[in-house]
């Protein structure tokens, strides 16, 4: 049965430093106000496990949480680079970073292996991709049934993922609405998991498919209103496309980035 | 016809013709969604579009941003789970065509937006394969869209990071459940096809005003021109008339959020 703690000591809790985490959210839900709240609590040594890394990770990176991101698209959607993994990668700075790069239907299925507690995925991928000569994550394998080379990776088996939905009921059950990504999947896959939620309600009122998980699937739950902006809430708010685009100019700069975090990550109150 | 076009408009609705009615088409994100959308709103209005975020049969109003704007779910017939757009609908063959766009090609039509320079050591770092890897080898064929440029037409990628034809052209040969690979490339000068022997892209046509001179300047390797080069068809008012709607409409909505 999920716990109701607040974002503050569900963060102090699981995410522990050196800790395997998966912050996932395609687009869409991303769990941005979490990932300000490991951020503020200067967690270190992390590995960071992303389809798209997009500017959560951007500013996990920045703020020296990572030392490892596994992903499968790291750009800034519509807009450009990520300036922070880009300057991590390229220049070391404020650390080097460990990069494993997939691809999205890689990553999509070792998360779903790990949900399904397979130790592998197996997909047919990578076909003449240089991928699997720089992840040495990637090999490849023969159908025992028909002998056809297929591709397999291992799966994704966060110590912690964190995700945001829409709402929780009071008991712990989780609504997640619109794109769910790897949402289910990633919570599934992990040893503790922690989702945020816009609102706690007495009655999820969803319909007999929807995608619920279930508070017993589920470590902590908190109450983190706006917690995906500038990513987006279906059926709350928008995405904002302008802050986005802004994050291109903050980040393209080291002191423009330090200036930003001390300000909007550091010198703000945890929200919940 | 007379009507003034730019050089980006040709290319949008090139690209857009490519696509056929009643085609299934895995769209990417930025030029091939704006060529997509265009398509399904001209010639192709039972063009089935999916984007690797989930949503199948979408028909935004407007152009997505990113890849899974709120826009393509609420637009889309229905919504799946990333593992199950990728597993059933892409490897399970239900693609009719990839539509990708790409930082850079080669002569082989393959793909790179990894890295510019050495892996370890990297001049310029790409965001990386995204679901291009496994869309280029899993969709029937796929049609790739990027404006001309010296940096862009390579002669050898930097990095395969998705399979045009290997970097011998032999990539795809013997291998058991493939699709057909790049089929066209769409830019803002000209239309190349692989070669059918050689797989080598080849330009069938240039668009109307663009001269061979300017193709060869614009590639990094000895372009070749087929024998019996066309002049792709200009853009007609209505094509023009719904691309430019189209794109105000979006650039409205996304100068308010």
């Amino acid at each position: 049965m999920a716990e109701f703690l607040s974002l503050h000591d569900a963060v102090a809790r699981y995410v522990e430093d050196g800790a395997t985490v998966a912050m996932e959210g395609f687009t869409h839900l991303i769990p941005f106000a979490a990932g300000h709240e490991v951020i503020r609590q200067k967690k270190r040594d992390l590995t960071l496990i992303r389809m798209t890394p997009d500017i959560i990770y951007d500013q996990l990176i920045g703020a020296g949480c990572a030392k490892k991101v596994i992903f499968s698209w790291g750009g800034n959607p519509g807009v450009g680079s990520l300036h922070r993994l880009r300057d991590a990668v390229e220049k070391g700075w404020p650390r080097k970073i460990e990069i494993l790069e997939h691809s999205h239907a890689a990553m999509a299925c070792a998360f779903e292996a790990g949900a399904a507690g397979l130790p592998m995925a197996v997909l047919r991928g990578y076909v003449g991709s240089e991928l699997p000569s720089v992840n040495d994550q990637i090999k490849f394998i023969e159908c025992p049934f028909t002998g056809e080379r297929l591709a397999a990776v291992p799966s994704v088996r966060p110590d912690v993922s964190i995700i945001h939905a829409q709402r929780a009921d009071r008991q712990g059950n989780v609504l997640v609405e619109g794109i769910v990504g790897v949402q289910k999947e990633a919570v599934l896959a992990a040893k503790h998991s922690i989702v945020t939620v816009e609102e706690i309600v007495d009655d999820l009122n969803a319909h007999p498919n929807a995608c619920v998980i279930p508070g017993w699937a589920i470590s902590a739950v908190a109450v983190a209103e706006k917690g995906a902006l500038p990513s987006y809430t279906h059926g709350y708010y928008g995405r904002s496309n302008r802050f986005y685009k802004e994050w291109d100019a903050i980040a393209r700069d080291r002191d423009t980035f330090t200036q930003w975090i001390d300000k909007n990550i550091y010198g703000a109150e945890e929200q919940a | 016809m007379s009507q003034e076009y730019t050089s980006s408009e040709m290319m949008t609705v090139t690209a857009a013709r490519a696509l056929e009615n009643g085609m299934t088409c895995f769209v990417g994100i930025g030029l091939p969604s704006e060529a997509a959308n265009l398509a399904r709103l001209t010639h192709a209005p039972e063009v089935v579009l999916i984007y690797e975020s989930g949503t199948l049969q979408t028909k935004p109003e407007i152009l997505p941003l990113s890849i899974g704007d709120g826009e393509l779910c609420e637009s889309a017939l229905t919504t799946v789970a990333v593992p199950e757009m990728f597993r059933y609908w892409l490897q399970g063959g239900k693609v009719n065509v990839g539509f990708l766009g790409t930082a850079q090609i080669d002569r082989f039509a393959n793909l790179n937006t990894t890295l510019i320079g050495d892996y370890k050591a990297p001049k310029v770092r790409l965001p990386g394969g995204g679901g291009a890897p496994e869309i280029a080898t899993n969709a029937g064929e796929v049609f790739i869209t990027l404006k001309h440029s010296k940096r862009a037409f390579v002669k050898d990628v930097d990095f395969v990071t998705t399979l045009g034809f290997g970097r011998d052209g032999k990539g795809r040969d013997n291998v058991p459940n493939i699709g057909k690979g790049p089929t066209r490339v769409i830019t803002d000068l000209c239309v190349m096809k692989p070669d059918p022997d050689t797989k080598e892209l080849v330009v069938v046509s240039l668009h109307p005003g663009v001269t061979r001179e300017d193709v060869i300047d614009a590639t990094g390797w000895d372009i070749r021109f087929a024998e019996q080069l066309e002049s792709t068809q200009e853009p007609n008012p209505n094509e023009l008339e719904i691309l430019r709607e189209l794109k105000a409409r979006t650039e409205r909505a996304h100068a308010g959020e």
